[in-house]
């Protein structure tokens, strides 16, 4: 199939026609062929790579599946994501993460590499055997146990080494164990006044430091998952000015919300790692915008509402985020100034997709490169609503939230899977 | 709104009342004076000092009547008022209860059952300033100001100079 | 005043005011022949208790039954009640049986404010105490107690000096009682090892020091609270001896107090631990008159919140 996307404006702001023919960008200029798409008022971006997603399939198919994940990752104009271990089983074994890469492929609305165990059974003591992943159908170069740090300096020092057999990298979710020991949220002024116990940022802060100098003297690569924190972020500019090979993620919720949400005692607030203080999401932005932080994931983490529906302390900890991702981004980083688009298209495309290796992801609008796009409106006032998103969960904290960007289309290798904000139907076989 | 009462028209009721007082105790020694919280009280320690000119020294008490009252519900919560136990009590005394106003009787059946809770007069009498009929219960008073015919659509308000300035008895639309 | 008691914060200086007077008159009628008041006849109030708390239950249920409201009494401690699943299925089952208030004693932090906001239950919501959050009847009746001890401040705590002594980072008394105490006017000062401080108390409006017997004699009343020894499991504090010996109120310090200064404590107590067995029972302590204080606030709070229109009444 051959169409063209007519009038479309790219992120540098020239606009243009980009010639789409079957999987693969043909033509970006004044050249039309086949069906033309009016598409004025869009903007052309490379599709959305989400590093950092819960589909929970195997194990929690009553809060997402991969199917259903994929459909929200879709509407939030992501053409990859990378499914979290953390399901049960545990993706700790090939055929693990060969289930998942299979049922991402049947689903065909995005690409689905599955992240694969550090440890078995992300217990934190033995290691995963990375390299059956790694040889398997799934090709999985992201290992991660988390929800939950491998908090043993040991194990994480020989993960960081063992990765670098096949290029794979160790995605950390920093969070000492000790120091957050029935932690319900930050520490701080605000937990104090709840009776909270407390999650102090010394918790993720000491993690990190400790795996930037582990993955700088073993030379590994090392990703850290979901930064919140201003020491977090200071930590990481100095890695990266020491030329240590360390990449960071920001979540969108941790870039707009703050611990004083949690007064109400609304667990849809309570997240792992917690919404901190408006001086660490400041220095998150700052982080974002200079490049000390690589990519924007959205720890996608759904869950049934009767996880949610409860008091604050059995609540479950997480958010839905793959359907108000870009919005957010725009409003805390395009709406702000912090950031320009350019920057953007690096942080939820072109640098996941070098982190995870994704061959087909993260390309320029250039002629050759697959056509995986997200067209977007920048200026389209919207409010969020739980109850029309097409995951399965409904645990977003942005519901009512007023944003100003949406997602109008996105194709995946060619296919629009979302035309005019609806799911087709269509999907890539 | 014309007065029904000014102040020389309530001193004179007061001491009228007073007189009575006297006349149907025989006397004062077991006498003592309630008055129902805001201006029954007010009422009650005016008629004391009348009867104190008149040589004889009532004890003087207040008595709330809220948490007996039977229309709690039908408005918000309100605060309670000061109940003060007139010395030497009130067991096997002649309580007489006073109040502003008598309408339904309502405040006064509260009033009796308040009473219970703090002991067992010898006999409960009534005085009020104003008897504006349209009784509910079996309730009458023993001594009354004025006696004033209203119709249900009509208020009674009576204002004291203790929290009001000015002395004043007047008929209003209700509420 | 609001339709519920989930925390100190729901109470204006108006509001605490009428609830203490409220208290002291119900008192005094409840000192007469007959305990019993008329007033919440017909009124359903439900005590949900998620954790035990005897001497709470009792004392709601006492002053509940003062005012001969209906009680039930519903201990979801011990049954299958481990998710806050439970919490959403008993506020229902509550609402159909028309409970017109539920006082809820629970081990999470801002259970009570789940069950008010949730729109489970239109009932009142009264805080018995949520996990390390707050406990707002306790602190009226702390206040109440004061007030009667100084009854010439007549409510006014301006310039009283109040210590608040020991494991306050896991207290929801001292929370409510800083929040309650410094509304009336009082300064407080939180006496903790460090450990047993939060962080983030220099945002509150108190006084913070670790040393016991550096100001003691200043204060007009020293408020102990009870010290749990699984605490020690934590690395909170090296060993009982110790704490004690820092932070328990001895004879020593007791004789080193003002004349007129008193002693408290929410109970149950730690004879030995945190207070010395003389020290509770001295004559300056005012523990035993705090449990009968309890009943006369807590029939105060009842009557406020239930003795009146509710707001679906008055809207009809």
């Amino acid at each position: 199939m051959t169409y063209t996307l007519t009038g479309v404006t790219l992120a540098d702001g020239t606009t243009t026609n980009v010639v789409v023919e079957g999987q693969t960008i043909s033509s970006v200029g004044s050249l039309t062929v086949g069906e033309l798409i009016d598409c004025s008022g869009l903007m052309v971006l490379p599709g959305f790579v989400d590093l950092h997603t819960h589909l929970r399939e195997p194990g929690s198919e009553d809060s997402e599946t991969v199917l259903t994940g994929a459909k929200a990752a879709a509407k939030g104009g992501f053409t990859a994501v990378s499914a979290m271990a953390n399901t049960s089983p545990v993706a700790d074994t090939a055929g693990v993460v060969e289930q998942v890469f299979r049922l991402g492929k049947e689903a065909g609305l995005c690409e689905v590499f599955p992240i694969g165990a550090v440890t078995v059974g992300l217990a934190g003591e033995q290691l995963a055997e990375l390299g059956a992943m790694a040889d398997s159908a799934a090709q999985v170069r992201v290992f991660s146990d988390d929800g939950k740090c491998v908090s043993d300096p040991l194990v994480m020092r020989r993960a960081l080494e063992y990765v670098k057999s096949f290029g794979g990298v160790i995605a950390q979710h920093a969070q000492d164990p000790r120091l957050t020991q029935a932690s319900q949220m930050n520490e701080g002024e605000v937990s104090s006044r709840l009776g909270l116990a407390g999650w102090p940022a010394v918790a993720e802060e000491a993690i990190i430091a400790r795996d930037i100098l582990l993955a700088d003297h073993v030379k590994s690569r090392l990703h850290i998952c979901h930064l919140t924190t201003k020491g977090g972020v200071e930590l990481v500019r100095w890695s990266k000015s020491q030329g240590i090979n360390v990449t960071a993620e920001v979540t969108p919720h941790h870039l707009l919300l703050t611990d004083d949400l949690v007064e109400s005692y609304d667990p849809v607030y309570k997240v792992n790692p917690p919404l901190r203080t408006d001086a660490d999401v400041q220095a998150l932005r700052i982080g974002l915008a200079d490049g000390t932080i690589d990519i924007v994931a959205t720890d996608h983490a759904p869950h049934p509402t009767e996880d949610k529906e409860c008091e604050w302390s059995a609540a479950a900890f997480g958010m839905i985020g793959l359907e108000t991702a870009f919005g957010v981004i725009v409003k805390t980083m395009i709406e702000t100034g912090a950031m320009s688009w350019p920057r953007l298209v690096e942080v939820m495309s072109t640098n996941p997709a070098k982190i995870g290796r994704y061959s087909r992801q993260g390309g320029a609008v250039t002629a050759g490169s697959p056509a995986n796009l997200t067209l977007v409106n920048p200026k389209s006032a919207w409010q969020v609503d739980r109850e029309k998103m097409s995951s399965k969960s409904k645990n977003t904290p942005f519901h009512g939230t007023a944003l100003t960007a949406k997602v109008i289309h996105t194709i995946y290798e060619g296919v629009f899977v979302v035309k005019n904000e609806t799911l087709t139907g269509l999907k890539h076989e | 709104m014309s007065a029904i009462l000014e102040s020389a028209d309530i001193d004179r009721a007061l001491k009228r009342i007073s007189h009575e007082i006297i006349e149907r105790n025989q006397g004062l020694d077991s006498v003592v004076l309630l008055g129902i919280p805001t201006r029954g009280a007010y009422l009650a320690s005016r008629i004391a000092q009348i009867l104190m000119g008149l040589g004889s020294k009532v004890p003087v008490g207040t008595l709330d009547i809220t948490m007996h009252r039977d229309d709690l519900r039908l408005r918000p919560p309100r605060p309670l008022l000061e109940t003060l136990m007139p010395t030497g009590g009130i067991e096997g005394k002649d309580v007489v209860l006073v109040d502003d106003v008598l309408f339904s009787g309502r405040t006064i059946r509260a009033a009796l059952d308040a009473l219970g809770e703090l002991g067992r007069p010898r006999t409960v009498q009534l005085a009020v300033l104003v008897d504006r009929g349209h009784r509910e219960l079996p309730i009458r008073a023993d001594y009354v100001g004025k006696n004033l015919p209203t119709s249900a659509k009509e208020s009674v308000r009576v204002q004291l100079s203790e929290i009001d300035e000015i002395d004043c008895v007047e008929i209003v639309p209700a509420p | 005043m609001k339709n519920q008691l989930l925390s100190i914060n729901d109470l204006s200086k108006d509001d605490v005011l009428s609830i203490l007077s409220t208290a002291a008159e119900l008192e005094r009628i409840t000192e007469g022949p007959t305990k019993k008041l008329p007033t919440l006849r017909g009124r359903t109030v439900v005590n949900l208790f998620f954790e035990d708390s005897t001497r709470t239950r009792i004392s709601f249920e006492t002053a509940a039954k003062r005012l001969s409201a209906d009680v039930i009494n519903f201990s979801a401690k011990g049954s299958s009640v481990s998710k806050g699943e439970s919490l959403k299925d008993t506020a229902q089952t509550l609402q159909a049986i028309g409970a017109d208030a539920v006082v809820i004693r629970h081990g999470s932090s801002g259970a009570a404010q789940r069950l008010s906001d949730s729109g489970w239950i239109n009932a009142t919501v009264i805080n018995a105490g949520d996990g390390t959050h707050e406990h707002p009847t306790q602190a009226l009746l702390d206040a109440f107690t004061i007030s009667k001890r100084f009854p010439e401040r007549k409510s006014d705590f301006s310039g009283l000096k109040v210590a608040i002594v020991g494991d306050i980072l896991h207290s929801r008394v001292a929370r409510s009682n800083v929040l309650l105490l410094t509304k009336l006017g009082a300064s407080v000062t939180l006496i903790a090892p460090p450990t047993l401080l939060p962080v983030g108390v220099e945002s509150w409006p108190v006084l913070v020091s670790y040393d016991l017997d550096e100001e003691l004699p200043e204060f007009d009343v020293v408020m102990m609270l009870r010290i749990q020894l699984e605490r020690m499991q934590n690395f909170y504090f090296p060993s009982e001896r110790e704490y004690s010996r820092r932070y328990g109120l001895n004879e020593d310090r007791l004789l080193r107090m003002k004349q007129s200064g008193i002693v408290m404590h929410p109970g149950p107590m730690n004879r030995g631990l945190e207070i010395s067995a003389a020290s509770a029972d001295s004559s300056r302590s005012v523990i035993v008159n705090q449990v009968g204080n309890g009943v006369s606030v807590r029939m105060a709070v009842l009557y406020l919140l239930l003795g009146g229109a509710s707001l679906s009444e008055v809207s009809q």
